[in-house]
């Protein structure tokens, strides 16, 4: 069924040179991306800088999204892998003493991703506004649990100092770039993973799930197997994402598992759509882009000014920003 | 003895006023699907609306049993005035999407509503005392209860009947439940889906206002007061269950007793107790009690 | 095509507006002093808290720019610098909060921050302000934490913490032989309520060994349902009923328990209760005790700087001044001197950060509250007298007003500098002074 031309070529070694091959061209790519970034970012003010690594750091829980979307799923629940990663690393960081970032991001994921893999095969079960809720009700517990602990700060959260990188302490005035950097690196491998995974079999088969489930029972993929594996892929993000943003900020509490965090992280995933990576963390930036400027110029109707913002994304862009530069291919 | 009648009381009371703020979330997903986060908003409007009514009804020198009828005069213009604009203006552009993507649509709704409602409104407290004491107290033993909270489980009672009655016993509500198993079947029957789709809403908005009319009372009307809402609404209705009425009225009920007992014998346990029942019964059946088993559709 | 060249334009439109909106910051810097306000202006603290602070920040800095208000604060301006402000609400978050202090430091380019009710977002922005080496001036949070558990440089608090008003409150309770052999409690499930119901706790062991604790209610804030809660604590009556519940959760639960006759049957007290008075007015029963977190409200000492601030105020909202306003106003007051006095140091211009943070330590100033004595946290943090009142509806004045004041001296209610808050209590209040 199909001609050997719609075999796909298996990575490695292409006819047509080094670039040829997907993997090589990806990881050019993010590698340029960082350059650029971190060109933007030694030149751009502060609360800019500051601005994207928050931008960047959600934007690796829209991923995770994205990657669920692509199977036909919306969780509306990661603020709480988002919240276990920024717990575990500022737990980490005060309570064992750990202080490297990268360390401390990859336990973020890392933690997520125990925790939240027990819950795989039962959420994998379901589809549509059940899976959208179960997920909600699941960070509104992890939310009430970090409310009521004291050991975790309770409600007011707690401080974490400032992390130091590959064993070096980070300069006063160079902070908030070199996080700014680590993060966005982050940010750019991971999404280049990404990348990769989605053109992969399993990832071509989680669109598929998208398009029809059954049929693709019968022609021999496990869907639950997909759905759940997209799952502790996305709470890895996520764990990574939150692991990042409190160390950014400083400080964490259980708002990071609130359900209006899960339903902006949705919101970033669906302005961005599911073609292009490079959208999810455009999207992100948008949003944080937006929300800063409503506050600055209407502190009074912010929200109002937010969610008016919010229905012309969904009216005028459904597939998302990522369509304005896919083109899907015939 | 006392204690147990008091729990249960209280639970019941704690219900009724769960039920008739719940009841409009689960009717507007039963038939358009729309898991409506903007409820608590609609209940804020209802809040607000029946605070001028009452207000203006005292200031026309009306008699205080009046006031009833004037918050039941705020719900139907919050309904008959939001809900078709609602509809008309942005719900109708999204029929059809993916269901999470209404989910963020009325969440945009939510976020603009609190505004809308603080620019009409202002930042200062409403009082809506008139309607509070107008059923007296009711005594048992050394507890004493304000008749008004007794006023409440008798409305619930009856708007749930009505609700039941209505989708079971006339023609109406006999198409809406045809447009709730199928929408496409139902069309090609002849059945004006996006007329039924506009009554449903129409009820669920009234609902929702009459909820937070009937609550103006007991509180003070400002800012805010549609956050606490949404949350317990969408527990009762995830553990009854997504357009299910009964649901609603047993959850609301499951809700009500378990918080009462949390707070009359282990108080500690009150923020939980209701996260932990919707996390129970997530977890065992996380359709709600009375989901209706849907086929799936290849 | 059209959608990519329409995508490609709206990006070059926003690259010009950043770039107008940042050259445009840097432009008027010089002539005013700029200062960004951030309290809630949306959510559950708006009505209560934010907004009549906002409505006095506004009205003051009116008064500051016309020079109108009595020495020493009669200069125009700070120093005669024009005075400008921003405002930010708070609602949205800690994590939001955190962004919008460095947008304010480093996009507005303010030369000082006051804000923050939410003792959250104060432990959030505290130490994102110290990071950037940033003037940070906290008019309202309550938590003790801020400055036992940390050092600033560059962080400072001008209103006393929430310790002093349940020691207060117990303190009024003993002066005034109320019987308090049990006690009830009902506060709101988060870091406020459970840490004043401690100190409530604990004072109690200390001023009346031997009372027994009762009920111990922990409703969710914003709740606003209180039926059950009011059942468990008329099931069970104590001689005194505690609660901190503040805003709508404080009106929803008076407008509740009112009716049922909670108030008859235990003696309630409220930490800090003055803002719902002027709303509920004849709502709330009589000889209910209350605190505002210090001398605010009707419990304000008589100067002619207060009346000073009622008149501004009032006139300029229709409602007398309560907690929230005289926060905001001893803090900009201060912040006014500390700007004086480091103009008059660095020969008249404007303050740099570490100026004003050199100039705010360990400060004393008037306020309509009273004086204010950057007493503790190294010079950073404020104590202040309080006072606490018992309510009565006044039918001839149409209001609620409070007899029975008692003023507690700082010394009385506040911890010493050497002791955290905790500690302190459970000591037994060492080195307490002018205790009535």
């Amino acid at each position: 069924m199909g001609t050997p031309s719609s075999v796909p070529v298996p990575a490695g070694v292409a006819p047509g040179g080094l670039f040829a091959s997907p993997g090589v061209r990806h990881a050019a790519a993010a590698l340029g991306a960082f350059a650029l970034l971190a060109l933007v970012g030694s030149f751009a003010p502060k609360w800019l800088t500051f601005l994207l690594t928050m931008a960047a750091g959600n934007g690796l829980v829209s991923l995770g999204i994205v990657g669920l979307m692509r199977g036909g799923v919306v969780p509306f629940g990661q603020g709480m892998v988002f919240a276990i990663g920024g717990y575990a690393a500022a737990l980490i960081y005060n309570r064992l003493g750990f202080t490297d970032a990268i360390g401390l991001a990859l336990a973020g994921g890392i933690a997520a991703v125990l925790i939240a893999a027990p819950f795989a095969p039962l959420l994998s079960r379901y589809r549509g506004i059940f899976f959208a809720m179960l997920t909600l009700a699941l960070s509104m517990v992890t939310y009430g649990l970090l409310m009521k602990l004291e050991t975790f700060g309770g409600s007011d959260g707690f401080n974490l100092g400032r992390p130091t990188l590959l064993g070096q302490k980070l300069p006063d005035d160079r902070v908030g770039f070199i996080l700014f950097l680590v993060t966005v690196g982050f940010a750019v491998v991971m999404a280049a993973l990404a990348r990769i995974y989605f053109d992969s079999t399993r990832g071509l088969v989680t669109l598929a799930t998208r398009e029809n489930e059954l049929r693709v029972e019968y022609l021999g993929g496990s869907v639950r197997q997909a759905m759940a594996i997209n799952f502790v892929l996305a709470a890895f993000c996520g764990g990574l994402g939150g692991a990042l943003v409190v160390m950014a900020l400083g400080h964490i509490e259980p708002t990071f598992s609130f359900w209006t965090t899960s339903g902006e992280f949705v919101f970033v995933a669906i302005l961005a759509g599911w073609h292009s990576v490079v959208a999810v963390f455009v999207a992100s930036t948008v949003l944080e882009v937006v929300r800063s400027f409503s506050s600055s110029y209407f502190p009074n109707t912010w929200q109002l000014a937010l969610g008016v913002f919010l229905l012309l994304v969904i009216r005028f862009l459904p597939k998302g920003i990522g369509s304005l530069w896919h083109r899907e291919r015939r | 003895m006392q204690t147990a009648v008091t729990i249960l009381i209280d639970g019941l009371t704690y219900a009724s006023w769960l039920f008739i703020v719940a009841l409009g979330l689960t009717l507007v997903f039963g038939v358009l699907k729309i898991l409506n986060i903007a409820h608590g908003s609609f209940y804020a409007l209802g809040a607000y609306a029946a605070a001028s009514f009452v207000g203006w009804a005292a200031a026309l020198k009306w008699a205080p049993a009046f006031s009833i009828v004037a918050m039941m005069l705020a719900a139907v213009v919050v309904a008959v005035v939001v809900a078709p604009l609602t509809e008309r203006a942005l719900l109708r552009f999204f029929y059809g999407r993916d269901e999470v993507l209404l989910v963020l649509v009325t969440y945009a709704l939510f976020l603009i509503m609190e505004d809308v409602t603080k620019l009409v409104w202002g930042a200062n407290p409403y009082y809506v005392s008139e309607p509070y004491a107008l059923f007296g107290n009711v005594s048992f033993g050394r507890q004493t209860w304000v008749g008004y909270d007794f006023a409440l489980v008798a409305l619930a009672v009856v708007i749930g009947v009505a609700v039941w009655w209505v989708l079971n016993r006339t023609r109406v509500g006999k198409v809406t439940l045809a447009v709730i198993h199928s929408a496409e079947v139902a069309s090609s029957m002849g059945v004006d889906v996006s007329k039924v789709y506009m009554g449903a809403f129409s009820v669920g908005i009234f609902l929702a206002a009459l909820g937070g009319a009937f609550t103006a009372p007991m509180i003070s009307v400002q800012p805010g007061v549609s956050v606490g809402v949404i949350i317990v609404s969408f527990a009762v209705v995830i553990i009854g269950g997504l357009g299910s009425i009964q649901g609603a009225a047993i959850g609301a009920l499951i809700v009500g007793l378990a918080r009462s007992f949390a707070v009359h014998v282990a108080p500690v346990a009150e923020l939980f107790s209701i996260y932990v029942v919707m996390a129970v019964v997530l977890m065992f059946r996380p359709e709600g009690l009375f989901q209706r088993t849907q086929a799936r559709r290849i | 095509m059209t959608k990519r060249t329409s995508a490609g334009a709206a990006a070059q439109r926003s690259a010009l507006a950043l770039a107008a909106l940042l050259a445009a910051g840097g432009a008027s810097a010089q002539e005013t002093f700029k200062v960004g306000i951030v309290s809630f202006l949306s959510g559950q603290a708006a009505e209560s808290f934010g907004i009549p602070a906002v409505n006095g920040a506004k009205a003051l800095v009116d008064a500051f720019n016309k020079g109108a208000a009595p020495a020493p604060y009669n200069k125009a301006g700070f120093g005669g610098m024009k005075l400008e402000a921003v405002y930010v609400d708070e609602n949205g978050g800690a994590t939001k909060q955190v962004q919008e202090l460095k947008n304010l430091y480093d996009r507005e380019k303010v030369d000082a921050v006051v804000g923050y009710v939410g003792s959250g977002d104060c432990l959030a922005v505290a130490p994102a302000a110290e990071e950037m080496k940033k003037f940070l001036l906290l008019y309202d949070c309550g938590t003790p934490r801020i400055f036992e558990d940390g050092k600033y440089e560059y962080v400072f608090r001008t209103a006393a913490h929430a310790t002093m008003d349940n020691v207060a409150l117990v303190r009024y309770l003993k002066a005034k032989n109320v019987k308090a052999e049990t006690f009830n409690m009902i506060n709101q499930d988060y870091a406020w309520g459970q840490d004043s119901k401690k100190d409530f706790t604990w004072s109690m062991e200390k001023l009346y060994p031997g009372a027994k604790p009762g009920e111990d209610q922990l409703p969710k804030f914003g709740a606003g349902q209180y039926g059950t809660e009011i059942s468990a604590l008329m099931a069970k009556p104590a001689d005194v009923t505690h609660s901190s519940l503040w805003g709508g959760d404080l009106q929803a639960f008076v407008l509740q328990a009112a009716p049922r006759g909670l108030f008859q049957r235990t003696q309630v007290v409220f930490s800090a209760a003055d803002h719902v008075l002027p709303g509920l007015g004849e709502k709330m029963p009589n000889g209910v005790i209350l605190g505002a977190r210090g001398a605010y409200g009707l419990m304000s000492p008589k100067s002619a700087l207060n009346d000073w601030w009622w008149d501004l105020y009032s006139k300029a909202y229709g409602v007398y001044p309560v907690q929230a306003p005289y926060r905001m106003v001893q803090a900009l007051l201060g912040l006014k001197l500390a700007a004086e006095k480091a103009m008059a140091a660095n020969g008249g211009k404007k303050p740099t950060h570490e100026q004003l943070a050199a100039a705010l330590k360990d400060l004393e100033w008037e306020s309509p509250a009273g004086r204010i004595r950057m007493a503790l946290g190294n010079g950073h943090q404020a104590v202040q007298d309080t006072a606490i009142g018992r309510t009565r509806y006044d039918a001839a004045k149409k209001m609620v007003v409070l007899d029975d004041i008692v003023r507690f001296p700082a010394d009385c209610v506040n911890p010493p500098p050497t002791m955290k808050s905790e500690d302190w209590i459970k000591a037994g209040f060492p080195g307490a002074k002018g205790c009535p």
